[in-house]
């Protein structure tokens, strides 16, 4: 990575170099006090720097063993196969209606996001592409709520739609999509222009090469995305407030006026309840949500291993 | 794979490759991806467009007030219903949003003054002094705080570290803070562990894993060839790191904090959990309960469709805007200063 930018980089260094040695005290023989003064400088720089580091991992463990302290000792089977609404039953509804809302993220966002990335990657050049992906760049940094409260004007009141798993899988949908495009953009860019060029040479067509040679090769990538999108479907919790609702039985497949129970809903209207099993609830369905985010993180690595085999072999052709 | 310079020839090969042909196939394929790669575009002009036709009644209402004002009423809801320029809405409402924007600006000043030091530092100890294995470790970590749901975030601050910090750390430090003149507003009553302190706590753990991941892939960036310079003119490891490596990816690092920045504006759970959430009051000290404007709009959205006028929620609409014009400003700036992608593979704190 690093050979990258040293053209123009180097000369600068030169300069920049200058300028440092110009403020290291004693350039002439150095005075022993003075290399002791800057060594012990530089113990100290280290030690508040690695304390920093200790800064990092304490909340991480301490996050992650508060939600498993708490949850585990009360931890029954239970929560996963009953449905309820905090005061009695389990998460059942809740854990169904995350599977559902990630499962039509995937789908949605998953396929208007690799669309959109394959045109932003082979068509899309110059103004009008910037236009697109800046536009797309935009929409991604709008807070969650505020895409939220959209959706609960337009699509809730303003459609009809009520609570409803449509209502809920658009908002998260364009939440998403941006991150699934700039990764199929990415990962198909990075694919050798030789792999296209052999293609055409053997006469496939434009969109059969597309879809056997470029997206396959840039599959990894795109599967990132993916991942991408699954965590926010998971873990969003402000744009589901208001357009997905929240029920105390099972989810059902319809696209409007049902409500669908989310883990996180779970979460942030349980803690605070009066009974401690709601409290506890609240705790189960933070457990769930950390295992799955756990899971992620593997498959995330998992997937940079095969990455790196792909590249492996790309680098044979 | 995340460094734009490689990415370059492939930029290039790929545009050119695939237009000399067009058949049915191709033209397909093109109208068919080039309408879904319209569709982020049409989605943001929609979402401002109906956040500004929805807030338009609540702007001509409220006017500079809610810039400028310290208030959040409905007004009296089983009152008369009165009518300025033409809008209806209950009589008494009151709306003056300058404790949410403070709220927010203050919890995200103390989410950055926390997490920038301590990302940099510990990017920097990572990449020049420890193992990749270490490295590797870290980067885990990272991305687990990256992935945590925000209301998990929100969990552990209102159940476990505001009462930590409420018992422990703020009465000490409270208690050293009215010795120091100048230090008042850190001096006080401590609260419960509910407020601006926690949730800058909160939210600057919750923007370590974007500024960190961030300032490690630009370390990491910085060439061999001005370090081993460096080194030869006699410079510590230490002075090496800090008069090299740092300034070396200074615009990037700011960029970096104003990604976190960004995040910290916008985020929303969290912050209802362990805020307190006081609409009406501008904190009197780090410790007091307050609320930030994202966090004010999930709370209150639900109280607001009391209003039989509808002015609340047209109210919170403006809210909106106003966040939406808040983030999309800092998420511009940090996008000139970075100018890259983040190698992580989770997407470290949502920076696309």
């Amino acid at each position: 990575m690093s050979e990258n930018g040293e053209q123009p980089g180097a000369r600068e260094g030169v300069e920049r170099m200058a300028l440092a040695a110009d403020r290291v005290p004693g350039r002439a023989p150095m005075s022993t006090r003075r290399s002791f003064r800057r060594r012990v400088a530089g113990s100290v720089g280290w030690t508040v720097a690695a304390l920093a580091l200790v800064v990092i991992g304490v909340p991480t463990v301490w996050l992650v063993y508060g939600v498993v302290a708490r949850a585990v000792p009360y931890w029954t089977w239970s929560v996963l196969t009953q449905p309820g609404a905090g005061a009695s039953g389990g998460l059942e509804n809740e854990i169904l209606g995350t599977l559902l809302l990630v499962v039509g993220v995937v789908v949605l966002a998953g396929g208007v996001g690799v669309l959109s990335g394959i045109y932003l990657a082979e068509y899309a050049s110059g103004r009008w592409g910037n236009l697109l992906r800046g536009g797309s760049e935009v929409l991604a940094g709008i807070p969650s709520i505020v895409l939220g409260y959209v959706g609960y004007i337009v699509l809730v009141v303003d459609f009809g739609w009520g609570f409803s798993l449509a209502a809920g899988l658009i908002v998260l949908s364009a939440m998403t999509v941006p991150y699934v495009a700039k990764s199929t953009e990415l990962a198909l860019r990075q694919v050798p222009t030789s792999f296209r060029e052999g293609a055409d040479a053997l006469g496939m067509r434009e969109g059969y090469s597309l879809l056997r040679i470029s997206l396959r090769a840039a599959l990894p990538g795109i599967t990132t995305g993916l991942l991408v999108a699954i965590a926010i479907a998971m873990g969003e919790t402000a744009p589901l407030l208001y357009t997905a609702g929240f029920t105390g039985s099972l989810p059902s497949l319809a696209l409007t006026h049902k409500p669908v129970p989310f883990l996180t809903y779970a979460v942030w209207t349980f803690y605070n309840q009066p009974s401690n099993y709601a409290v506890h609830l609240s705790y189960d369905a933070a457990l769930i949500l950390v295992a799955l985010v756990v899971a992620l993180i593997v498959a995330a690595r998992l997937v940079v291993v095969w990455t790196q085999r792909h590249a492996d072999r790309r680098g044979g052709v | 794979m995340s460094s734009e310079a490689r990415l370059q020839p492939a930029e290039t090969g790929g545009q050119s490759g695939r237009r000399a042909e067009k058949g049915t196939g191709g033209r397909l394929v093109r109208l068919v991806t080039g309408s879904a790669a319209w569709l982020p575009l049409l989605a943001l002009l929609f979402v401002v467009v109906s956040l500004v036709v929805e807030a338009l009644p609540a702007i001509r209402v409220n006017g500079i007030h809610f810039l400028t004002g310290v208030a959040w009423s409905f007004g009296n809801a089983y009152g008369a219903v009165v009518k300025t320029h033409g809008v209806p809405h209950p009589q008494g409402a009151s709306y003056g949003a300058l404790p949410l924007i403070v709220g927010t600006l203050a919890s995200s000043a103390i989410a950055l003054l926390i997490a920038v030091p301590v990302s940099v530092l510990s990017a920097l100890v990572l990449v020049e002094r420890l193992p990749r294995s270490i490295s590797s470790l870290v980067g885990l970590f990272l991305e687990t705080l990256a992935g945590i749901p925000s209301v998990v975030f929100g969990l552990w601050g209102a159940l476990t570290l505001g009462p930590v910090l409420a018992h422990h750390v703020y009465p000490a430090l409270a208690s050293v803070a009215s010795a120091v003149p100048g230090l008042g507003y850190f001096g006080g009553y401590t609260g419960n562990g509910e407020g601006l302190a926690t949730s800058g706590v909160v939210l600057a753990v919750m923007i370590l894993p974007i500024v960190a991941a961030t300032a490690r892939d630009l370390f990491r960036q910085v060439p061999d060839l001005p370090k081993e310079g460096a080194r030869a003119l006699g410079m510590t490891e230490w002075e090496v790191a800090t008069r090299v490596t740092l300034t070396w990816v200074r615009s990037g690092l700011i960029g970096a904090s104003v990604l976190g920045l960004a995040r910290a504006l916008g985020e929303t759970m969290a912050v209802a959990m362990v805020s307190g959430v006081e609409l009406g009051a501008i904190p009197h000290n780090v410790y007091a309960a307050m609320s930030t404007v994202a966090a004010t709009i999930v709370s209150q959205l639900d109280s607001a469709f009391t209003d039989s006028t509808g002015f609340a929620v047209k109210t919170l609409a403006e809210a909106g805007l106003l966040l939406a014009a808040l983030t999309l400003l800092t998420n511009v700036v940090a996008r000139v200063l970075v100018r890259r992608v983040a190698s992580t593979a989770l997407p470290v704190g949502r920076g696309v």
